[in-house]
């Protein structure tokens, strides 16, 4: 699947963009992120920031709950501030 | 009908708001937010500030909220153009406009649109400050309550 960072998470985590296989048994969003924080240093200062944390399923704002799996377009970035 | 945009080139203000009508007789007015860059944030002088976006969602979230408000207020076209990268204080940053038969559907409609724009479309400022630090923006509470004004709206 395909994990996006916008904004801070771009810093932290390093990078913009980066392809990863799901592991087994993991099918949320909120399983995904306590898989991707275990990843380095820079994805545990991005996710540490808890619920400043907004992500997109598919380029739809989506929850915690919400279903992901390999294929999905995941996207993680702070609350909006244009306009 | 809509005019969604995200682009780097400054927006010529006069020329989008001459095209939302040409050619046409029905529109009776045309509200327009005309959005620009502060010199200051918090008393600090800034040097610029650079936005950041989320190409294909951005503009998948700006169609649903131009489509939204043209059900809602009856619009007869509207106007979203939004800059990104690095702009400068005094640089226009956003620009929206909506037409209507009347007054009152096309500010209203416009107001509706800037206020679902701040806080429901991925847009992301850095500020550079003149002191060589810089800062990305927090989203302020002030826009969600903007926003939740128009309850009940559903952005596709």
């Amino acid at each position: 699947m395909k994990i996006l960072y916008f904004a801070w998470l771009r810093e932290r985590v390093g990078t913009g963009e980066e392809d990863v296989t799901l592991p087994d048994g993991i099918s949320t969003l909120a399983g995904l992120i306590a898989w991707l924080r275990t990843r380095s240093p820079g994805h545990e200062a991005a996710f540490a920031a808890g619920k400043l944390v907004r992500a997109a399923v598919n380029q739809d704002f989506a929850t915690p709950d919400a279903h992901v799996a390999n294929g999905d377009e995941v996207a993680f970035f702070p609350p909006v501030t244009g306009g | 009908m809509a005019c969604i945009r995200v682009q780097t080139r400054d927006i010529d203000v006069g020329a989008e708001l001459a095209a939302v009508s040409a050619g046409r007789t029905d529109i009776g007015g045309v509200a327009s937010f005309v959005g620009l860059v502060r010199g200051t944030a918090a008393g600090r002088p800034i040097l610029s500030m650079t936005l950041e976006h989320y190409p294909g969602m951005t503009e998948r979230a700006m169609t649903g909220i131009a489509d939204a408000a043209t059900r809602r207020f009856q619009l007869q076209a509207c106007t979203l153009i939004h800059r990104v990268g690095e702009l400068h204080p005094g640089e226009t940053i956003v620009l929206v406009l909506a037409a209507a038969p009347h007054r009152q559907a096309a500010l209203d409609g416009c107001a509706f649109l800037i206020d679902w724009l701040k806080t429901s479309a991925p847009f992301w400022k850095k500020e550079a400050f003149l002191d060589g630090t810089s800062a990305w923006v927090d989203a302020r509470e002030t826009d969600d309550l903007a926003a939740s004004k128009w309850s009940s709206i559903e952005i596709a």
